[in-house]
């Protein structure tokens, strides 16, 4: 839990922060031309909430803890730990699998909430130091653009993506099998599974919230 | 030798095979309560295969193995998982999981199957451990610690429990000559004064001698030879004689390719093959 979720906060920050940034800055130059400066605490706030922050915090939980699960669980079943376990009648599965179950369950969305506030703080630095916003006026148009549906979406693929995740990873990890080498491939093999999964159900989720509704 | 008689492993017709490569091959033995059963034999001869048949991690082609009357080859899960907390195991590299620490790994055990309270759970883990000479070592983790102390750690978290029946995977490969002698009066020592059954393989000859009532010696996939320590000292099987002797000339092939090695498994020599090694009717 602490590995998955409170160590990963640093990156999730970095990378939320430059995400916001990024968004207000393109948001400006698109819609300057529009005439429609205005829009941008919108757009940095729907994307983030609905998009960018459930996708990009999944890639870098995949990145950090779905590798870390996949080696930690692969390394154990070639060193007989897995089998050990078996052997005193311990189910590896309710032992290995169900605790970091949960942490990635209850992790990653607060993980992306936390990555959610960073990212508009990043796009009110970019409104407030180089486009003529002030703070009260940013935060109005920010809250005022999205509602509860915008959080919860995101919420939701935040869960699904996590299940997706934990499930690929330990998967990978409990189906080693040739050493350290069987290990480097499951790794590898659990972080791109996982990616994969994680976008095209981006994609699925996307077009059922909002588009089939 | 000991034996009150009741039967506490009985493999019958044991046959496994990977792809066209029987490397258990219709192995038929039993072991009785208080008996320190060692099986030897060359490496690749199915010593370690023969054992995951026993603890039920393997299944077999076909065959029988029953552990305390039942037969565990068509067993589930959950019902193995009752069988298996009767005995113990000790793996070849102690097998102790990395995130423990020492004390925890022997502690596992108990916390999972018992309702004791922590603090006798405590005095459990520091009994255990002064058994296999590790007195205060229960805070280290075990890649802190050196192979051979593992291995002991192992086996104290093998007997955590107070099993029936200990299965033990090369016990004292990697330990010095004392730790060896110690880790082989404790098995005696448990198979005395217990009813405690040891089932150990290895390929140590003088550990293998000191502790073993009886002793199987495979190859092949089959047994070779059985009997006492003293009938297998003066068995007149060559094959035996190279083993138990260390000598590099003998009947036993050093397997040069893999393709000797299959053509040797499907035309073996067969005058070895228990002919002149019979004990099965010894045991009613």
């Amino acid at each position: 839990m602490v590995f998955i979720g409170v160590r990963a906060a640093p990156m999730v920050a970095l990378t939320a922060f430059s995400v916001g940034v990024t968004l207000a800055m393109q948001a400006a130059h698109s819609l300057e031309s529009l005439g429609a400066e205005m829009y941008i605490p919108d757009l940095v706030m729907l994307t983030l909430l609905r998009e960018m922050g459930p996708v990009l915090i999944a890639v870098i939980v995949i990145g950090r803890s779905g590798s870390a699960v996949a080696a930690e669980i692969g390394t154990m079943k070639v060193s007989e730990e897995i089998e050990a376990l078996e052997v005193m009648a311990i189910n590896p599965v309710q032992f290995l699998v169900v605790p970091r179950f949960l942490a990635m369950m209850v992790m990653l969305p607060a993980l992306t909430i936390f990555g959610n506030y960073i990212g508009i703080l990043g796009g009110w630095a970019v409104c407030c130091s180089l486009l003529d916003f002030n703070t009260a006026g940013y935060i109005m148009r920010a809250v005022e653009s999205a509602d509860t549906w915008d959080l919860y979406s995101g919420m939701i693929k935040s869960v699904v993506f996590a299940w997706i995740i934990i499930t690929i990873s330990c998967n990978a990890g409990l189906n080693v099998e040739g050493g350290a080498e069987g290990v480097g491939q499951a790794t590898t093999a659990a972080v791109v599974q996982a990616l994969l999964a994680m976008l095209v159900m981006n994609a699925v989720l996307t077009g059922i919230f909002f588009f089939a509704a | 030798m000991k034996d009150n008689g009741e039967t506490i492993i009985e493999v019958n017709n044991l046959v496994r095979k990977f792809g066209d490569r029987a490397v258990l091959d219709e192995l038929s033995f039993n072991v009785h309560r208080g008996e320190t059963l060692v099986i030897m034999g060359g490496s690749g001869c199915g010593k370690s295969t023969l054992l995951r048949h026993m603890i039920g991690s393997m299944k077999p082609t076909s065959g029988s193995v029953r552990l305390f009357g039942e037969e565990i080859t068509g067993m589930k899960e959950r019902e193995i998982e009752r069988v298996r907390l009767r005995f113990g195991m000790l793996f070849q590299s102690g097998a102790l999981l990395a995130s423990l620490t020492v004390g925890e790994n022997v502690a596992l055990p108990l916390l999972q199957h018992t309702n004791k309270s922590p603090d006798e759970i405590e005095q459990i883990v520091r009994g255990k451990l002064e058994m296999v000479g590790l007195t205060g070592f229960e805070h280290l983790k075990p890649d802190e610690i050196s192979g051979g102390m593992k291995k002991r750690v192992g086996l104290a978290r093998a007997l955590a429990l107070d099993p029936e029946l200990l299965f033990s995977d090369e016990p004292t490969s990697g330990l010095d000559p004392i730790m060896t002698a110690v880790v082989d009066q404790l098995t005696q020592k448990l198979t005395q004064g217990s009813s405690m059954t040891a089932v150990v393989v290895s390929h140590d000859m003088t550990s293998a001698f000191r502790i073993a009532t009886r002793m199987i010696m495979l190859g092949h996939g089959s047994i070779v030879a059985q009997g006492t320590p003293d009938e297998i000292r003066n068995s007149p099987n060559a094959e035996v004689q190279q083993f138990i002797n260390g000598r590099a000339d003998g009947p036993i092939p050093l397997n040069l390719s893999q393709e000797e090695h299959k053509d040797h498994q499907h035309v073996r020599p067969r005058p070895f093959r228990g002919a002149r090694f019979r004990f099965h009717h010894k045991h009613p």
